[in-house]
């Protein structure tokens, strides 16, 4: 069996912690549930560290332990506590490397879900981070991504902001792109929505369009490929970037880089502009992969 | 034997000149940004510094954004924060730091970006990392933060080998403590179980306070006079001020001390300049 992403963090951090005697703060870590089986059963002695519930003065925490030079993980367990969690990180530990010329890495981990959890903690929060010069976004989806962005991280000096989705974590499957000769229309799916995407394109098969999927890893900073861009060219629709983020931030962003280096329009497709309740009837999520399906449908139709 | 108060005195009477001399520079415009003069406070830093020599050992320090005196006692190169103050790559902080945002990698200073106040969680936090011993420089109105108050906590949950120094001159810009809050750090410190003192900045007092410094964690609130404003070159009128009797005491030997200083920073500015 191969192993999956949940096993690849948790292995990554007894490493991390274990070989590299680094440290991994963050909130009720060592409670019940150990961050949905996420790390391993290890205390503050091994480097496992329990921190206060004053979530600003955490994210100071980490960047003090950053500049001395261990490289520490940071998990905060929804990404709507970044609110809280983010101000030094994003106003020290970025800049530190550009000011004093003391670079102060850290592995960020930002857990997104959804789903009946309400206004704040859901969704991912890309936006954030990435107006931040100093700070790199990755959104690892499967095991071999996750290893990837660890390994980059160990050898880069930056603030990595780690952008996690908990429904990812029984994943243990590779995604590979999709690009096919005269496609009508390409997705560029962030995070959760890479998953989404793919029953997406199997509904729009079923129906005769022919759909290109091209997934997204890196959100900061964001290399438009040749193969890609080639392959939105050729798509006869143009394409649309997927987030599990407001539409206004990180997929906006994209795909104007998109726009302005290719001949095709790229939407985007995220989640509404509204506040998320608890009740499913006023919830806001991710689309699912019969809306984007239809909102493919309707740009191919216009 | 050195005479602990006349070494102290040498340290802050470089600081003070080299404030003195800064605002006439700022006064005549060679400087546009905002400088943070900390003549007035300079016996805090100097003090801590003589105890920490003292005691032969190189602590972290993260300072505030009016860390001129700090940066000076602690041993930084009065040359690189020139520079920095000109804005030159060869600053101490590559020229990006101007006055509030100093640092020396070889004494362990580090810069402060701006927002009051984080210094205290980063020092924590470095601290927790290193377990080795820090100082964190905090003024009477950042130390209100949350973050501060709530890292304070921590450092005494995890029992750090850390000093917290409060250099309290009452002020917030120019808004007093007592327009601000209705009680005092070394209060709230206490309720933390942090081993706490509200002293004034007379050096012998405060070195009384740093006998079992990083045993435990330790807050100093030290009442201190601001000479300049909060930023650029100007005065809020004649108050106490601590380098002037320090002076008085030592007499000749002081105003020699002082003469000394004034050419030492006068000297380093034309050569700093000349360079161009
Ligand atoms: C997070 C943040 N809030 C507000 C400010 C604006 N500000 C700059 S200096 C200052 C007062 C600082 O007073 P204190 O900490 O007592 O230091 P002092 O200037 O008196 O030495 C304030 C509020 C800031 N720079 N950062
Ligand atoms: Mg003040």
């Amino acid at each position: 069996m191969a192993k999956t992403v949940r096993e690849t963090i948790k292995d990554l951090t007894r490493h991390h912690l274990l070989e590299k005697k680094s440290m991994c703060f963050g909130q009720c870590l060592t409670a019940v549930g150990w961050v949905g089986g996420t790390l391993p059963e290890l205390y503050e002695d091994d480097g496992m560290v329990e921190v206060t519930t004053a979530d600003v003065a955490n994210g100071g925490f980490v960047v003090g332990a950053a500049l001395k030079g261990i490289r520490p993980i940071y998990v905060v367990r929804y990404q709507g506590f970044q609110w809280y969690n983010a101000p030094i990180i994003v106003n020290y530990a970025c800049k530190s490397k550009e000011i004093w010329g003391i670079p102060c890495p850290i592995f960020v981990r930002s857990i997104a879900m959804e789903g009946a959890i309400g206004p704040v903690a859901g969704s991912s929060h890309h936006s954030l981070f990435q107006r931040m010069p100093g700070s790199k976004i990755i959104s690892p989806m499967t095991p071999n991504e996750y290893d990837f962005a660890y390994k980059e991280f160990m050898r880069d000096d930056d603030v990595y902001y780690v952008s996690e989705h908990r429904r990812s974590y029984d994943n243990n499957k590779e995604f590979e792109n999709i690009i096919e000769n005269g496609a009508d229309f390409t997705l560029f799916p962030i995070s959760i929505t890479r998953f989404d995407a793919e029953k997406a394109r199997i509904i729009l098969k079923e129906q005769g369009y022919s759909i290109n999927i091209i997934h997204q890893l890196w959100i900061k900073p964001f290399v438009f490929k040749n193969e890609w861009r080639e392959a939105l060219n050729q798509s006869k629709h143009g394409g649309m970037v997927l987030d599990d983020d407001y539409e206004e931030g990180a997929a906006s962003s994209i795909a104007h880089s998109m726009m302005i280096d290719s001949e095709k329009k790229v939407y985007t497709y995220g989640l509404e502009h509204r506040t998320a309740g608890f009740h499913p009837d006023v919830d806001n999520l991710p689309p699912s992969p019969e809306l984007i399906a239809d909102r493919v449908k309707t740009i191919i139709n216009k | 034997m050195k005479d602990f108060r006349l070494e102290v005195f040498k340290k802050a009477s470089l600081c003070r000149n080299f404030e003195n001399i800064l605002y006439e520079k700022v006064q005549e415009k060679l400087i546009k940004f905002p400088v943070y003069l900390s003549a007035g406070q300079e016996f805090i830093a100097a003090t801590i510094s003589e105890k920490i020599s003292e005691l032969n050992i190189s602590p972290d320090i993260f300072i505030q954004h009016r860390g001129h005196s700090t940066y000076l006692s602690f041993g930084g190169s009065i040359d690189e924060l020139i520079d920095e103050l000109l804005g030159r790559k060869t600053g101490c902080a590559l020229g990006m730091g101007g006055s509030a945002s100093i640092q020396c990698k070889k004494k362990n200073i580090y810069g402060h970006d701006g927002l009051m106040g984080n210094q205290v969680p980063i020092g924590v936090g470095a601290c927790f990392a290193s377990k080795c011993p820090t100082i964190v420089f905090v003024g009477d109105s950042a130390a209100e933060e949350d973050y501060c108050l709530s890292a304070i906590g921590w450092a005494s949950t995890k029992n750090l080998p850390i000093l917290f120094v409060v250099e309290d001159n009452n002020l917030s810009i120019l808004t007093e403590k007592k327009v601000r809050r209705n009680w005092e750090m070394h209060d709230v410190a206490k309720g933390m179980q942090v081993k706490s003192f509200n002293i004034s900045d007379d050096p012998l007092i405060i070195n009384k306070h740093l006998q079992n410094v990083f045993d435990f964690p330790l807050l100093l609130n030290i009442n201190t006079v601001r000479k300049f404003w909060h930023a650029g070159a100007g005065t809020d009128g004649e108050n106490f001020d601590r380098y002037e009797e320090e002076l008085k005491y030592f007499g000749d030997e002081g105003n020699a001390i002082d003469k000394y200083n004034k050419n030492l920073v006068l000297d380093a500015w034309q050569r700093q300049l000349e360079k161009q």
